[in-house]
């Protein structure tokens, strides 16, 4: 079905599942109990998991399939955004043009810096990239102000010389971004006991994009053009000594994450109108590095999986102070608990991006397939003895090749 | 002309901590083969050397002097730091405020162990991976070593202040026959310079006239035939990595005065000292010099208002800018040799 083997399609149905069942699976707790705190199925954090998502699905094209290490992919979804949000306020607050004149852009701008960048492999690549987000973040931040709006960042406002729709709502409000009618913000709720589920139009457009970009990720991974990218990872000088060019393949695969990167601004601005030039510092280029690792580059379900965690964790961690510790340990013998408030406090709250540092580290050193290869290692300790050979699938987890040019 | 002098001179300071971490990077790459995305976090643990050194040596107990009164007219509370104390107010008073080139002397060993650590604990086990590797955990260590000095001293710069000697500016263009007051320079900045100098000279001086440093530079022509001639070199390259990790420490403790330490300004150097060894010749020591010093005079220059009147915005870009021109063109760098990493 849908061109995909048995597998896949499993595979695709649980993400099809997970995502439209997310508003309850992430909403395990009652909305009055304690651990209500860790419920992650409210629109904006769903929102953000999905679209994420989509950014690292297109990185995991480059990264996980050539293995070209960029560090620069936050210039394409902070192109994105912009492109987006000129959209919304020149032509229409229908997200469907913003949507795709960003990834338009962010296609374009990818294809002009891949081409460039791609004369190099290895650290070049990845310093080049670098270097080319930087100047896009400069610029965006001194020189082009007109269009990119500086340090305030760019939004709508009531002026707007809006040609389809009005440039204000009858109220005097800047009108809401909608798909044909449905206002992006809208939400349903639903109270099922101690329950509350909570239904968001932004994210049900989210997600549905995310399933149509991940399905043509699959397809992308198990087509011969796939394997032409995988064969750049494993041995790039073969292949041109076989009388294959390969720059035309990795630079379709640098514009095609390009553009995946451009899909998740467009996105990013439908659920929320605004575009800021940090959006594409080289420290945002490294956050979709580590969902990616996190997950497992080269794997089609682990960077949703890593952008899910990343953004949880950044969430959740980040929401927990000092006096939710003390509450937790509260149970504790006095001593003890304030030793262990001590012991956890620098990990939470502001400090969450230690953990993510630590855990990061211990997933590159013990686990470089990341969480997906963690999941097979378990998965195999429980299999041992059924069928030992079958159990690995190297062309579904390829195992991590050096890189070119070693 | 003067003009022109003023702005050599003001890309100097910059250009100093730039030559100085790229030494750094370029001794790691050169010997251990490894990208240490880390090495902007050893320039920051360097700056909070001379924070902490600052803020050990200002400690105070207070004591009530009942004969003075404060404006409320209460007795009032004096805060005596306990170097004064000890060692009575003159030689304390000057012990803090000289803190910053003291924090030198605590700096070498403090960093020489960071690094060996690093190198021996984490490192060590990333020869043989992928380039991509190495950057990926690197950078985890740059994140988490720069969220704990975040935790301890908090997301605010600390400003560490000169000593008085050097505060005040040098007036270069009576030195120079130039009408006075028109090219004046920081003292600080002059002392800056000349430190990296001598940092540079003396990490050049022991590679070239060392025993020491001739097995390291043999190293790193051809590692194996210097390993099959009986050589112990990973524990030389193990100290070279120490000694980059001092070099890297020192231009943060230095720099201090100059920039208010805060626990991204690592991040923010590390990735213009990476442009700058790329342009300087990946492996290649002068190369990585002369482009810091180079690129820091460069980008002085694109910040002239008569320059960035024609090209707005060029000041913020003209690194990368030249970096990308570099490496398409001569992808081995200004001096790198021929052959090495020019995929």
């Amino acid at each position: 079905m849908f061109g995909l083997d048995r597998k896949d399609l499993t595979l695709f149905l649980v993400v099809v599942a997970l995502a439209l069942f997310a508003p309850f699976l992430l909403n395990p707790f009652p909305s009055d109990s304690g651990l209500a705190q860790f419920n992650a199925g409210y629109p904006d954090l769903m929102q953000r998991f999905v679209i994420f998502g989509i950014f690292a699905i297109g990185f995991n094209i480059l990264f996980g399939l050539t293995g070209y290490l960029s560090f620069g992919h936050a210039a394409f979804l902070g192109v994105g955004s912009y492109a987006g949000v000129w959209m919304m306020k020149l032509l229409t607050m229908n997200v469907i043009p913003a949507i795709i004149i960003s990834v338009i852009f962010a296609g374009l701008l990818s294809l002009l810096i891949g081409w460039i960048s791609l004369r190099r492999s290895g650290i070049y690549f990845s310093i080049l990239t670098l270097a080319f987000a930087q100047m896009c973040y400069a610029l965006a931040y001194s020189v082009l102000t007109p269009i990119t709006g500086g340090e305030t960042g760019l939004q709508l406002n009531l002026d707007d010389p809006r040609i389809i729709g009005a440039s204000q709502t009858a109220e005097g409000n800047i009108p809401v971004p909608h798909l044909f009618g449905l206002e992006m913000n809208q939400t349903w709720q639903l109270g099922m006991g101690g329950w509350e589920f909570t239904f968001s139009a932004g994210y049900y457009l989210a997600a549905v994009v995310m399933l149509v970009s991940f399905y043509l990720a699959i397809r992308l991974f198990r087509s011969p053009f796939g394997m032409m990218l995988r064969a750049v990872k494993s041995n790039q000088q073969r292949m041109n000594y076989t009388g294959l060019n390969s720059r035309p393949y990795t630079l379709a695969a640098f514009v095609i994450s390009g553009m995946y990167a451009g899909l998740a601004g467009g996105l990013m601005v439908a659920m929320d109108p605004l575009a800021g030039a940090e959006r594409m510092i080289w420290t945002a280029s490294g956050e979709v590095v580590l969902m990616t690792i996190l997950g497992g580059a080269g794997t089609l379900i682990g960077p949703v999986l890593g952008a899910g965690l990343i953004k949880y964790l950044e969430n959740i961690l980040s929401k927990i102070n000092k006096g939710v510790l003390e509450q937790w340990f509260a149970v504790m013998p006095d001593g003890i608990d304030t030793f262990l408030v001590t012991i956890v406090y620098p990990f939470i709250g502001k400090g969450w991006h230690l953990t993510l540092g630590i855990i990061f580290m211990l997933v590159v050193i013990f686990l470089p397939g990341g969480l997906v290869e963690g999941a097979q290692r378990i998965g195999k300790l429980f299999r041992r003895d059924r069928k030992p050979a079958a159990t690995d699938d190297p062309e579904h987890h390829p195992k991590p090749q050096p890189h070119v040019g070693e | 002309m003067d003009a022109i002098i003023l702005q050599i001179l003001n890309g100097l300071d910059k250009g100093s901590a730039y030559a100085l971490i790229a030494l750094g990077l370029t001794l790691i790459f050169g010997t251990l083969g490894v990208v240490n995305f880390a090495h902007g976090a050893l320039f920051m643990l360097g700056a909070f050397v001379a924070v902490t050194l600052n803020k050990i040596l200002t400690l105070s107990f207070t004591t009530v002097d009942e004969t003075r009164t404060d404006f409320l007219g209460n007795p009032a509370k004096i805060e005596t730091p306990y170097v004064e104390a000890w060692f009575g107010p003159e030689v304390g008073g000057w012990m803090i405020e000289w803190s910053v080139p003291l924090a030198i002397l605590v700096a070498i060993p403090v960093m020489a162990l960071i690094g060996l650590v690093m190198e021996r604990g984490l490192i060590k086990h990333f020869y043989k991976r992928p380039h991509a590797d190495q950057i990926l955990v690197t950078f985890g260590l740059a994140i988490v070593l720069q969220e704990i000095v975040k935790f301890y001293y908090g997301a605010n710069p600390i400003p560490t202040p000169a000593p008085e000697a050097f505060k005040g500016s040098f007036d270069f263009g009576a030195l120079l026959g130039f009408d006075p007051m028109t090219i004046i320079y920081p003292y600080w900045r002059l002392v800056y310079f000349l430190f990296a100098m001598v940092v540079i000279g003396a990490v050049f001086a022991f590679l070239q006239f060392t025993t020491f440093g001739m097995v390291v530079r043999a190293g790193m022509a051809d590692r194996e035939t210097v390993g099959l001639l009986g050589i112990n070199i990973d524990r030389r390259f193990t100290i070279m990595f120490a000694i980059a990790a001092i070099v890297a420490g020192l231009a943060g403790v230095m720099y201090t005065p100059i920039l208010s330490p805060n626990y991204h300004m690592g991040m923010d150097f590390l990735v213009l000292s990476f442009v700058v060894v790329v342009v300087g010749g990946m492996g290649s020591l002068p190369g990585a010099v002369l482009s810091g010093f180079l690129l820091g005079i460069l980008q002085s220059f694109a910040s002239m208002s008569q320059v960035t009147s024609v090209l707005p915005g060029i000041n913020q870009i003209i690194i990368y800018l030249v970096a990308i021109i570099v490496l398409l063109t001569r992808p081995r760098g200004l001096m790198g040799r021929k052959g090495v990493m020019e995929e």
